[in-house]
């Protein structure tokens, strides 16, 4: 059975659903700046695997 | 108001909110975790970009709270019995105890990956392993089998700054050790004195705490020899990598007020005790709180003042 747009579970959840929704969106947040520090540090280069691939193909 | 609406309602009431799950991951130990973690990881003798920095506390502590989970998963039955745990979820009716499980689980593998992916695999690997040594080893195996249990458990509470420094410098070495003793030494007194003026709960839920398997007189004796070798490891650790001044002068007062706690615990009766409700055991057990913190806070202000070259010797 679907549930109406104004369900009473929509507002007795609200709290708990909107918890979850800001945790995942601080998780995208995080990962995305973890990813940018890691592909922009020194030591970062990319997977060898890459290099030889663009080689196959130049063959 | 019909039997049915009555019952739906009185359903509602018990359904778990945010805060029920977020209580699962016992947020006071996990600032215990999140502290001594962040101490491990800026006492480590190289720098860390403050995102991966930030990303490794925060994933060190989803681990300890995932622990924390499966813990009263396990532990449900003995939690529902004892005062000072009955009102946690599980116990209160907030979460089913296979929600926990699969919450605690979850969270385990979500940290674990993570930690590895920010900082390196030795530390998610690292943290694994206290994962497991906390639930397994201490929970489910030895916490109902032992009157070590708190030692026992006293040393997956002290695996954070190791794990810290090693998501730091990708390698371990003695300093966090010293971390780590500092926390295992301090866990029995601490938890030993809360169960001599808590026993009953202990009793109730069948524990095997030193207390009750033991006696009273035999936990003040194993209070004051802990104590003692606390003390000489703590004022020890001044003179590592990551003591200096500050720490050993910190270190002096706070041995000596703690020595101090233990001696007059150990020359107290039952009679002495029940008199004035525990005072003296209730003020060493607050002592030990800011005796971990004030360590910790030293270690902290040593290594933070390092670059201006004022920490250490």
């Amino acid at each position: 059975m679907a549930l109406r747009k104004e369900h009473e579970i929509h507002k007795r959840r609200s709290g708990l659903n909107k918890g979850v929704g800001i945790l995942l969106a601080a998780f995208v947040v995080l990962i995305m700046a973890l990813t940018m520090v890691k592909v922009t540090s020194a030591s970062f280069k990319f997977p060898d695997a890459q290099s030889s691939g663009e080689q196959g193909e130049q063959n | 108001m019909s039997d049915a609406s009555i019952n739906a309602s009185r359903a509602y009431e018990d359904e778990a909110s945010f805060g029920d799950y977020f209580a699962l991951l016992k947020p006071r130990v996990m600032s215990l975790v999140v502290f001594t973690a962040l101490v491990g990881l800026l006492a480590a003798p190289v720098s860390v970009h403050p995102v991966v920095g930030f990303c490794a506390i925060l994933f060190i502590a989803i681990g300890g709270g995932a622990s924390g989970a499966l813990n009263m998963w396990w532990d449900a039955d003995i939690d529902k019995v004892m005062k000072r745990t009955k009102s946690r979820p599980i116990p209160a009716g907030k979460v089913e105890a296979g929600e926990a499980l699969a919450f605690g689980l979850a969270l385990s593998g979500l940290s674990v990956i993570m930690l590895a992916l920010a900082a390196n695999v030795f530390a998610g690997a690292f943290l694994a392993f206290t994962i497991f040594f906390y639930v397994v080893v201490y929970t489910m195996w030895l916490k109902r089998a032992t009157p070590q249990n708190i030692v026992i458990g006293g040393a997956a509470g002290a695996f954070p700054p190791v794990i810290g420094w090693i998501a730091a410098t990708g390698t371990m070495s003695v300093e966090p050790w010293l971390m780590f003793l500092l926390t295992f030494m301090w866990t029995p007194p601490h938890f030993w004195a809360l169960a001599l003026f808590m026993r009953s709960d202990y009793d109730d839920a069948g524990v095997p705490m030193l207390t009750v398997t033991h006696g009273r007189r035999a936990t003040r004796i194993h209070i004051l020899a802990y104590t003692v070798l606390l003390a000489v490891l703590a004022v020890g650790t001044a003179f590592s990598g990551i003591g200096g001044p500050i720490y050993l002068a910190v270190a002096v007062v706070l041995n000596a007020l703690f020595l101090h706690g233990a001696w007059k615990i150990t020359r107290r009766d039952e009679d002495d005790s029940e008199a004035d409700n525990f005072k003296v055991e209730r003020s060493f057990f607050k002592l030990s709180l800011l005796y971990l913190f004030l360590h910790f806070g030293a270690i902290l202000a040593e290594a933070l003042l390092k670059p201006y070259g004022l920490g250490g010797w």
